[in-house]
């Protein structure tokens, strides 16, 4: 006799259901509002001509990196090599997304990873959790988002925040775990409140780590933002799927080079803004 | 160690009451346990639950220096933070100024952090990325003090500590001595009445220490804290306190002062922890001279000398002014001498008088007593308060040695 197969699939799918019929609406406020934002910010990048916007990022890189000429040089003609790909338009698309789904990954995140790091009851639902997320391949949750959100670039920014959230959260509360004993007993000593003793010390002090957060989540969005071009989210990663399924090693190299100018570009300028 | 003018008995500051502090999450058990007589590791043992502190009681003075001191373990840190509760107690209460800290609710609590009490931490626990001066301004900037107020009040904490010029510096940048001076502007900045000290020069270099100890007693004598000092070190206690508690295994082992502890150990783990300390560096002038009499009057003769000296016994007498002032020393055989050809004192004496201030080691004194007359012992303002013979260093130091 077999034994019978549990049904976690079918959970899944009767939950989902559920969700959909109950939080309808919700869900398309926030898939207007999210849709908003992403246009929104696209549209600003593009009022920008190309060369003024890569000469900006130039200056911008030239004082974040702290006088690096290289890192200018190389965010300018990165930018400039994109546009002469005529790869402009999508570029700007994938940032606008990486920016819209890291912002709201982060202003989850973050808050979470101070609960988790604060309320030891927080910390043991939250770390299994993290776990799991961390494990699962991240094609699985394009799935959800497509039967909450149908297809295009919402879908793929929730699919993203939920992707990129984990080392944010994660390096969140180990910033906070790891501040030193007798820095907390100084916030204390000296009659702090908890949230003057959680934004005048501990904060600060575990910004390193924080921003080290800050930056694999922006990382992870945009690997993420690339993928969800499965779902129907534009940009860049759409190009690559087109060199794909058309087999054109040339239309996918270039798109593909487009997503590592835009990446190392992102990767320097957070590190640069982490303190020391 | 401050003795003199130093008004013990006077106000308690703080009066810690049947305190008790078990580490773990039934301490009831480990409560009947110690009842019955179970030792701390014991304890841990059977139970898991760590004895801390158990049942001490005792009351610190307003102005004092109040040095615990204790092996490793022996609860010194823990007693320390029951104070200011950032350790909460399991049983027990801690008054300042007669208000009990254990039982405050967290405002009132913060209160009494913000206004009474100041804390100095053993690795100094200054905060990153802040500089010296918002450092200091910390206890301030949180009472919600305007930023030119607090940085006028940080500036004159940190001139206190002899920082004056390193307000803008990083604090990374500085080296351990000073970096502890930036821990101790920040507790004084906030003007509390209690210092709180967790062994707080132990970090620091064998002379850069010492260095530190003095300047802590200088500024205790200009602004008479209650100061609370953790430590491991008996040089150090000996040095800082006016009055010594010894803990051993959470317990109260002796309190009073460096002489009590030394000639009087209360018992035999005070006795091994005291038997290696050198006497000499200890032991003062103050504590070894004799009563400054009999001394002769300037005005007096040789007679009045003689006379002095045959009812004492002594082969020698000071001569002193009316304001106590010694002018000199007079030995029994150019007594006889003036006596008979009718001098006055003032041609008869010999003003090669060595005048010692009360606070000077017996170390320093053995190699001058050797080969002199009494030293005399005056206060800065000159006054004679005291006589040293040779007799009674060594006699001291005999006593000791047993
Ligand atoms: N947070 C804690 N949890 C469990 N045990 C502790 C804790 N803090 C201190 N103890 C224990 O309490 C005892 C006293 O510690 P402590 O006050 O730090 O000693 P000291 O400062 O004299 O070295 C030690 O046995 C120590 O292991
Ligand atoms: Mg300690």
């Amino acid at each position: 006799m077999a034994i019978t197969k549990i049904p976690v699939g079918e959970a899944i799918e009767v939950l989902v259901n559920w969700i959909e019929g109950n939080f309808g609406v919700l869900l398309d406020l926030f898939s207007d509002a999210t849709d908003y934002m992403i246009s929104g910010l696209n549209d600003t990048l593009l009022l920008f001509p190309p060369i003024v916007f890569a000469l900006i990022i130039g200056i911008a890189a030239y004082f974040i990196g702290k006088k690096d000429l290289k890192l200018a040089i190389g965010s300018t003609v990165g930018l400039l090599l994109i546009e002469n790909m005529g790869l402009w338009v999508l570029s700007m698309e994938t940032i606008s997304l990486v920016i819209t789904s890291a912002s709201l990954a982060l202003i989850i995140a973050i808050p979470l990873g101070i609960v988790s790091a604060k309320n030891e009851f927080a910390y043991h639902v939250i770390k299994p959790l993290l776990d799991l997320m961390q494990t699962m391949p991240s094609f699985v949750y394009l799935i959800p988002a497509v039967i909450f959100f149908g297809l295009g670039n919402v879908p793929g920014l929730v699919a993203t925040i939920v992707f990129a959230m984990p080392p944010a959260i994660r390096l969140t509360t180990l910033g906070i775990q790891q501040v030193p004993k007798e820095l907390a007993e100084v916030a204390d000593a000296f009659g702090s409140t908890p949230w003057q003793k959680l934004t005048k010390v501990e904060l600060p002090t575990a910004l390193p780590s924080i921003m080290a957060g800050v930056n694999q989540c922006i990382m992870l969005s945009l690997s993420m933002v690339v993928i969800a071009a499965m779902i129907g989210a534009r940009g860049l990663g759409y190009q690559v799927l087109i060199g794909i399924q058309r087999v054109d090693i040339g239309q996918g190299f270039e798109a593909g080079l487009g997503i590592v100018i835009i990446a190392i570009i992102l990767d320097r300028f957070t590190q640069h803004l982490t303190p020391k | 160690m401050l003795t003199g003018d130093f008004n013990i008995k006077s106000e308690k500051k703080i009066e810690v009451r049947n305190l008790t502090k078990i580490f773990g999450k039934k301490p009831k058990k480990a409560l009947s346990l110690i009842e019955t007589g179970s030792s701390k590791s014991e304890i841990f043992e059977r139970t898991g639950q760590n004895v801390g502190l158990y049942n001490v009681s005792f009351d610190i003075y307003e102005g004092e220096i109040f040095v615990i001191m204790g092996l490793s373990g022996s609860g010194k840190s823990t007693l320390l933070r029951c104070i200011n509760r950032l350790i909460d107690p399991t049983d027990g209460h801690i008054l300042l100024d007669g208000d009990d800290v254990a039982t405050a609710s967290s405002e009132e609590l913060r209160e009494m952090r913000r206004n009474k009490m100041g804390m100095v931490f053993q690795n100094f626990a200054l905060i990153p990325h802040r500089t010296v001066l918002d450092n200091v301004a910390y206890g301030l900037e949180i009472q919600g003090m305007s930023k030119e107020e607090r940085d006028a009040k940080g500036k004159e904490a940190i001139e206190t500590v002899g920082l004056k010029g390193y307000e803008d510096s990083k604090t990374s940048q500085l080296s351990g001595g000073m970096q502890q001076r930036v821990g101790l502007a920040r507790a004084l900045a906030t003007d509390p009445d209690v210092l709180l000290m967790d062994e707080a020069f132990s970090a620091l270099d064998p002379l850069i220490r010492s260095e530190m100890q003095d300047e802590l007693l200088a500024l205790e004598d200009k602004m008479q804290k209650t100061i609370v000092f953790v430590s491991h070190d008996l040089d150090e206690a000996l040095k800082l306190g006016d009055r010594i508690m010894i803990m051993n295994d959470g317990k109260i082992a002796q309190i009073g002062t460096a002489e009590d502890i030394l000639t009087e150990p209360a018992d035999d783990y005070v006795s091994r922890f005291v038997a290696g300390v050198d006497r000499t560096k200890i032991f003062t002038a103050e504590a070894v001279m004799k009563r400054a009499e009999p001394v002769v009057s300037i005005n007096s003769g040789p007679k009045v000398a003689l006379q002095l000296m045959r009812e004492h016994g002594i082969s020698s007498i000071f001569v002193v002014n009316r304001e106590k002032h010694v002018e000199g020393i007079i030995k029994v055989d150019d007594a006889l001498k003036g006596s008979k050809e009718g001098k006055g004192l003032r041609d008869i004496m010999s003003d090669d008088v060595t005048t010692i201030h009360p606070d000077t080691p017996l170390n320093e004194l053995i190699p001058i007593i050797e080969n002199s007359s009494p030293l005399a012992v005056a206060r800065d303002d000159g006054k004679l308060i005291g006589i040293i013979v040779r007799g009674s260093v060594l006699g001291a130091l005999a006593i000791e040695e047993v």
